[in-house]
């Protein structure tokens, strides 16, 4: 037993890091990726501090899971450095990657408050059991995202906002200071989105850090601190006023973009817009 | 009632029936908790190669050991080691897709041990007993080897449940919580090469993916959470190996396809009740 434990420690890629003072939450210098001889994103700086939200903007293929992937420390990167409290990626435990609905196995045999107690997995350690001090960690993360009812429910019972509200409660559980939303409003109806972002100015409120990669630009624009607009290269980046010019745009979706700019908004229409089942449910 | 009780009991006045019975139970125990997983991660394919690619093993384990049981076993390890490391080697440096590496080495390796086989006289008779099982033939000695390494592979499923769980359900999320992912996924590997070992004398290669996936898909069918899965498909798969095996005594018919036939009946059976449920509920919502 004391073999095994010593052994599963020393598999451990680092051990997990302490947040060194005086140092921003995110920071990403030149960062490059590339996969087999092709380039998914190069010459992307920027930096964030602790509470903000950054929606990341930019076509289908445009590197935004790339980039949420390096900064959770999943994926290495090819050039550049990104560095969270101070320190490479892949020693934190603070960092929650909310998987896109459409990749998940929604008739995987768990309830609501499994996937939620997934979270508490890497504070647990090996060979514990969770205790009644975990499962009411998986309560209140529930409870403050809505969710509290449906705890025993079967995670195929869920609706697509019930199923992103589920995760960020996992990201809850987990203690995540930082988490990355791939596709969150994707095939969500306008109330479902509401329930979302409303979650998200509460977790704010409590100092985690968002980002979120949508193809919703008004919805980028409205409801976040900064923007990110993305074409393998990074085309902008700040406040969303200052991002999203005409210009800009145009640069980072190339020729798939059409512009409709009425007396107050400004549409983008894209026929890159969404994935396949997105587009069923979710007709621009 | 005492006919049926005397269908019961009779065949156990032979000891090799109930050393047979016994191995049918802690292997169908196994390759059912096992074999939840290898439904779940959509690993049948890899699961029915990986039996086949033993073979090599096993011919070399017997033409060393010239037929104890010692060396079959070891080789046969040893080969499904080598098989899992070869697929994902063969995937990874070809840009293949990763069924096609599995039929390439799974192929490769079972036209090996043929060949290997082949070369002893009368092999016919023994090349049946390695693809079709011999449950009957089970000595002491293989009954202990089953027992310890069936208590491994439980206190190994048990104790990992939870990264098991992670590593399925979302492998990015066992990155994030920084579990050891690599040392995890091989773990699962080489689980389910030493079920398959475990079990080889029971259903034998040919059929093995059955033991694997039939049980478990069965619980699928009729539990929502894993931990009633493992334990449904675990019953399923034990009671499956000793009706089988007595409907084996009685019918005259291999005990490795009368173990795998009635596992697919309970399947079926399984399927049958839950769409008739359904059509009942849906019936009911209708009026």
């Amino acid at each position: 037993m004391a073999f095994l434990k010593q052994f599963y420690k020393n598999a451990l890629p680092l051990t997990h890091v302490q947040h060194q003072d005086g140092t921003q939450l995110l920071e990403i210098s030149d960062l490059a990726v590339r996969y087999d001889g092709t380039t998914a994103l190069e010459s992307v700086s920027f930096s964030l501090d602790a509470g903000q939200r950054l929606a990341v903007v930019g076509p289908n293929g445009a590197g935004k899971s790339t980039l949420f992937k390096v900064i959770a420390g999943v994926l290495p990167p090819s050039r550049g450095e990104v560095r969270i409290y101070g320190y490479q990626p892949g020693g934190h435990i603070c960092i929650a990657y909310l998987t896109q609905r459409s990749l998940v196995d929604w008739n995987f045999p768990v309830s609501v408050a499994d996937v939620v107690m997934m979270g508490r997995i890497g504070k647990l350690g090996l060979f514990r059991w969770p205790k009644r001090e975990d499962w009411e960690f998986v309560r209140h993360a529930l409870d403050s995202v809505g969710l509290a009812d449906l705890a025993g429910r079967q995670i195929n019972e869920l609706s697509g906002g019930q199923q992103q509200r589920m995760f960020i409660a996992r990201a809850l559980a987990q203690e995540a200071e930082l988490m990355l939303m791939d596709e969150p409003f994707t095939g969500l109806d306008v109330k479902s989105q509401q329930d979302i972002l409303q979650i998200i100015d509460m977790l704010r409120q409590q100092g985690v850090t968002i980002l979120a990669s949508t193809h919703d630009l008004n919805l980028a624009g409205d409801h976040f601190d900064r923007v990110l607009l993305l074409n393998h290269c990074m085309v902008g980046f700040g406040d969303p006023q200052q991002v999203f010019t005409t210009e800009r745009l145009i640069q980072a979706y190339g020729g798939h973009l059409r512009l409709v700019e009425s007396d107050s908004n400004m549409f983008a229409l894209s026929d890159t817009c969404c994935d396949e089942e997105g587009l069923h449910e979710h007709p621009a | 009632m005492n006919t049926l009780l005397n269908l019961i009991l009779e065949p156990l006045n032979y000891a090799f029936m109930v050393r047979g019975i016994l191995a049918a139970l802690m292997v169908g125990a196994v390759c059912a908790l096992v074999g939840t997983y290898v439904v779940l991660r959509g690993m049948a394919f890899f699961g029915d190669a990986l039996a086949h690619a033993i073979l090599p093993g096993i011919a070399a384990g017997y033409l060393i050991g010239g037929g104890a049981r010692e060396p079959l076993f070891w080789g046969a390890l040893l080969a499904a080691v080598i098989s899992s490391i070869g697929i994902g080697a063969v995937s990874k440096m070809t840009n293949l897709r990763q069924d096609t590496a599995i039929g390439i080495v799974f192929a490769g390796m079972f036209a090996l041990g043929i060949a290997m086989i082949s070369t002893v006289r009368n092999y016919t008779v023994d090349l049946a007993h390695f693809l079709f099982g011999d449950v009957l033939g089970v000595s002491n000695s293989d009954l202990a080897l089953i027992a310890i390494l069936g208590g491994l592979i439980l206190l190994a499923v048990v104790l990992f449940y939870k990264e098991f769980l992670v590593l399925s359900f979302d492998p990015l999320l066992a990155t994030t919580l920084r579990l050891p992912d690599r040392v995890l996924e091989y773990l699962l590997l080489i689980l389910i090469a030493l079920v398959i070992v475990v079990s080889l004398q029971t259903v034998g290669v040919a059929l093995m993916v059955a033991m694997l996936v039939t049980p478990a898909a069965t619980a699928y069918l009729l539990t929502r959470r894993l931990p009633f899965m493992m334990v449904l498909a675990a019953a399923i798969a034990c009671f499956s190996g000793a009706v089988g095996l007595y409907l084996s005594y009685y019918m005259r018919v291999s005990s490795g396809a009368a173990i795998v036939l009635t596992c697919t009946a309970f399947f079926i059976l399984a399927w049958g009740g839950r769409a008739i449920r359904k059509a009942r509920l849906e019936k009911l919502s209708a009026t």
